[in-house]
């Protein structure tokens, strides 16, 4: 395993970078949620010929802000007979499991600095793919344990919804995650980035997403019942369980959640950007304005490379950008599934095609080597 | 009566979803650039635009006043009576001779004029008991006030002038 950061021998210049690098997806995914919450409010009163909120600040976009202060104004209530250890965990988690997730996601190939070489990828773990799932399938607990340590039953039945969503979703993504992986040969995301970043029959980008257009469709509808987002978002609702699995939260450990599910949508968007649309292969036409911008300002080769990385951070960001926007409608656009219909879809449908799908790509990759 | 199955077998292509869930984001998207760039919606931005609701609309109290700013009003107590909700109470008053320049037309005049807006229940009855249409309910609407004392309106208040309908 190639080690870029020894704790024996500390390299000041590495460590400022590891630093550096983790502040900056840090502030990067806690900076682009409020903007997120924003235009998810605003986004569904347009689609719903509403205006959404406006008044605090320019256009609108204070809001977060002000709901920011409301929350921390809240009485920090904790129900008498909760679990008051797992009650504290749960929301923790929930915020920490998908920000964990995106360490091993790469926004770029590297940066030249001096004579080092930089990847930047918080940490390059070989089995990548392996330790985003853990992280992700980690987003159950907080909703199981929730439900479980407010002690309300409300909770308990939104738990119980969430677990059994998951249940029947983590098979179908898991098998469309393999299908994809027989492609790619390899559990490191930035080697598949790598792989994707040619054409495919000269003009198409080679994304996994046209190598494997059923996984990647599988893996797309599981994003959707991993983040509980609609139409998958079985551990809440308003009308039967009164609010699902956070009902005994409130004040700044209901903001935890709230956060949470943002973070996990911006993880679930960059995951399948990374998986199935090239990941951070600039987007077609983008390499040509490097080269044109590179040439304009005369930049040597480190400058060079160092103008892709920014421009690879652009092309991962407006596809991670785009997936957030499809969630969004998605969601104002379909209603919830009922229990039984999720179940059938997860169990009857997405679980079979995902393993025909993985038959069909394991011949194609045997005969005709992918 | 028994029951009625009304239920049909679905076609493989209604059964898919995909084609209908679809068309329903298109229908979401064009209302998406609706509102985002053309700015089309149907909300009333209240305190800056307000509805304009109809010439019937029954809001606010007033009594009409003639040229001279003096009440249409002769305390006969036909509204008092009539309202349904109780929420009129009149201390009626002979006018001075000297200030009366109407005559016999407004002999008698109201000294107080109350109007219990809490208790009132805007069916306009009062209205269409006036011999005078001194008695009006205006189009305005906006009757928040921040103590119970406010909300009892007095004969001052009745006076206020009102062009048209309000």
């Amino acid at each position: 395993m190639e080690n870029h950061f020894d704790l024996l021998s500390l390299d000041p210049v590495l460590v400022t970078a590891m630093l550096a690098k983790i502040i900056f997806v840090i502030a990067v995914c806690l900076g682009v949620v409020p903007v997120l919450v924003w235009f998810e409010r605003r986004g569904a009163a347009w689609m719903q010929g509403r205006v959404g909120p406006n008044r605090v600040g320019p256009f609108g976009l204070l809001q977060p802000l002000a709901d920011v202060i409301k929350f921390f104004l809240k009485e920090d209530f904790v129900p008498e007979k909760s679990d008051r250890f797992f009650y504290y965990l749960a929301p923790m988690v929930a915020l920490l499991a998908p920000l964990g997730a995106l360490t091993v996601i790469p926004f770029g190939s590297f940066v030249q600095f001096g004579d080092y070489q930089i990847p930047l990828q918080i940490a390059k773990v070989d089995t990548g793919v392996i330790f985003i799932l853990a992280f992700a399938g980690l987003e159950v607990y907080p909703i199981i344990v929730a439900g479980w340590a407010s002690n309300n039953k409300y909770s308990v039945l939104g738990a119980l919804r969430g677990s059994s969503q998951i249940v029947s979703y983590e098979i179908a993504m898991g098998l469309s995650l393999l299908s994809i992986l027989l492609v790619y040969g390899t559990f490191d995301p930035q080697a598949m980035v790598e792989y994707q970043s040619g054409t495919l029959a000269g003009f198409l980008p080679k994304w996994g997403v046209f190598l494997n257009p059923i996984g990647a469709f599988i893996f797309w509808i599981s994003t959707f019942a991993e983040t509980n987002r609609l139409p998958f978002d079985l551990p809440e609702g308003e009308a039967e369980i009164v609010a699902g699995y956070h009902l005994e939260y409130g004040s700044m450990k209901f903001a935890l959640f709230f956060m949470a599910e943002y973070v996990a949508m911006i993880m679930a968007s960059s995951l399948l950007a990374t998986l199935f649309f090239g990941g951070y292969s600039l987007l077609p036409g983008m390499g040509s304005v490097v080269q044109i911008l590179a040439s304009a300002f005369g930049f040597g080769a480190a400058g060079t490379q160092n103008l892709t990385a920014l421009f690879q951070f652009i092309s991962l960001f407006s596809k991670v950008a785009f997936f957030m926007f499809v969630m969004i409608w998605i969601r104002w656009t379909l209603p919830r599934f009922r229990f039984d219909q999720l179940m059938d879809l997860g169990w009857k449908i997405l679980f079979p095609l995902s393993l025909i799908n993985i038959l069909f790509v394991g011949c194609l990759v045997y005969f005709f080597k992918l | 009566m028994g029951t009625i199955n009304i239920s049909r077998k679905h076609s493989l292509k209604e059964k898919m979803y995909i084609i209908a869930i679809l068309q329903g984001m298109v229908i979401t998207l064009r209302r998406f650039i609706q509102g985002f760039f053309l700015r089309r919606h149907s909300t009333i931005l209240y305190p800056e635009q307000k509805r304009d609701y109809s010439e019937r609309f029954r809001g606010a109290h007033f009594i009409s006043i003639d040229q001279n700013k003096t009440e249409n009003c002769t305390a006969c107590f036909l509204c008092e009576t009539v309202c349904p909700a109780e929420c009129i109470h009149i201390v009626a008053e002979e006018r001075d001779d000297e200030q009366n320049t109407y005559g016999v037309k407004k002999e008698k005049k109201p000294l107080s004029f109350d109007i219990d807006a809490l208790r009132c229940c805007f069916c306009g009855f009062c209205e269409e008991a006036c011999p005078k249409d001194a008695i009006k309910l205006s189009r305005n609407y906006e009757m928040a006030v921040s103590t119970r004392e406010e909300a009892i309106y007095d004969l001052d208040f009745l006076k206020r002038e009102i062009k048209g309908r309000g």
